[in-house]
């Protein structure tokens, strides 16, 4: 038997920080996505870690323009093989800043024309490239270096924007969340948003040990955690309606906070009660809205 | 140095870039436990790691960047970090 490798169409040589979240969800991408593809990239951590030129770690057409307009790119690529009638599908990989903020407008103008192409945002909730900056992906009371926890704040004070929801109030056919944490689930849902017709949008939690706080090794671990405490949920969503759901047996979300020091002024000095009855209530909602709690039978006596 | 029109690479030519040299932990794959389930394949975050011609599965040490995410997610703990030696 041929020994498979496994660094197909996203290759080893990469500049990521050891562990990165989203050098993991570029491999998972471009496995699922296979190599007919056109991948269109915004500015941020996984444009310069895979492209410091001449060094390229992609094995599929890759473009890079400008932070912002990402959407506008594929929106041309893809109306010019249309009109050459070539079959390349158009994947475009941005980061939440570029997503959820600065590329609003391309990606709005974009999904309303009704290109033909896959979204993927790979959420690592701040503007890491950068240092650090939230972004409106940025989870409640998370420190980042624009909204610094200290003696007068507990961090971002602004809820995470709902990106799938604007996107599914486009029109868009085909609207999923998915995390590194389930690899399998991840590359299925990549396939079905490429083989539906129209503008369709996958956003992939991806940790960031650098910019969240915590070692490398945790990176899966922590993303399982998002899920099971229902701080992420994972759905799917056809023509606007939630046609699936990850259910869990849930965690409080102390166990998902705890572990990165973007979270650590919610328990030192002091253990901050309200705060986190806070993002616990944010946690209750998301189980309400989309039912993923796994009703467990009382244990018998 | 010279940029090529549209400042374009050779596909894949970050592999000149050995990020093994990153490495402060150095994974140790125990064979003898090893399940084949492949999921330290699937995770790892530099596609580094091959199935070889027994099934069985190892790291490229040319890029590994001794994250540990394998180690940490082996079913089968079949994976260890060892400090590497300089
Ligand atoms: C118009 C413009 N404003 C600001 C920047 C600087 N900039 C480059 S990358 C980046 C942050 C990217 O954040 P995100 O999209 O979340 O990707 P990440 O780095 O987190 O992967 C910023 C602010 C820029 N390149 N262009
Ligand atoms: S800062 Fe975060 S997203 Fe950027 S390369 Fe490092 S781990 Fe990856
Ligand atoms: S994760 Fe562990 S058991 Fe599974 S293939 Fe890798 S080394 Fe073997
Ligand atoms: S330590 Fe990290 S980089 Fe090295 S083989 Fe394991 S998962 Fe890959
Ligand atoms: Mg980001």
């Amino acid at each position: 038997m041929a020994e498979k490798k496994t660094c197909d169409l996203f290759d080893c040589g990469h500049r990521a920080c050891g562990g990165c979240g989203a050098a993991l969800s570029a491999r998972l991408v471009t496995e699922a996505a296979g190599p007919e593809t056109i991948v269109v990239a915004s500015t941020g951590c996984m444009e310069v870690f895979s492209t410091p030129y001449p060094e390229t770690a992609w094995k599929v057409p890759w473009i890079h323009s400008l932070f912002e307009n990402a959407a506008a790119v594929a929106s041309g690529i893809e109306a010019a093989l249309k009109k050459q009638g070539r079959k390349e599908k158009v994947v475009i990989m941005a980061g939440d800043g570029a997503t959820f903020d600065i590329g609003m407008i391309c990606i709005s103008g974009a999904f309303e024309r009704g290109h033909d192409f896959t979204y993927i945002c790979y959420d690592n909730e701040a503007y890491m490239n950068t240092g650090i900056q939230r972004s409106g992906a940025t989870p409640y009371d998370a420190s980042t270096t624009t909204s610094p926890a200290g003696k007068v704040s507990f961090g971002n004070k602004r809820p995470k924007k709902d990106m799938p929801a604007i996107l599914a109030a486009h029109g868009a056919p085909y609207v999923a969340t998915a995390s590194i944490a389930y690899p399998a689930d991840l590359m299925q849902k990549v396939q079905k948003a490429i083989n539906t017709p129209g503008p369709c949008y996958v956003q992939v939690h991806a940790p960031c040990c650098t910019g969240w706080g915590f070692e490398g090794e945790q990176t899966i671990a922590i993303a399982k955690l998002a899920i099971e405490t229902g701080l992420w949920v994972n759905f799917e969503m056809v023509d606007g309606t939630v046609t699936k759901v990850k259910k869990v047996v849930r965690k409080p979300v102390t166990e998902y906070l705890k572990t990165q020091k973007r979270f650590r002024h919610l328990f030192k000095p002091k253990l901050q009660e309200a705060e986190i009855a806070h993002i616990q209530a944010i946690a209750d909602k998301n189980a309400e809205k989309y039912g993923i709690d796994i009703k467990v039978p009382p244990k018998k006596e | 140095m010279a940029l090529a029109v549209g400042c374009r690479a050779r596909p894949g030519k970050s592999r000149d870039n050995k990020t093994g040299s990153w490495r402060v932990f150095k994974p140790i794959f125990d064979h003898e436990k090893c399940s084949k389930c492949g999921m330290c394949r699937t995770l790892c975050p530099e596609g580094c790691i091959h199935e070889n011609t027994e099934g069985v599965f190892d790291p490229d040490y040319a890029f590994c960047k001794g994250c540990g995410i394998c180690a940490a997610e082996c079913p089968k703990a079949a994976i260890t970090m060892k400090q590497e030696e300089k």
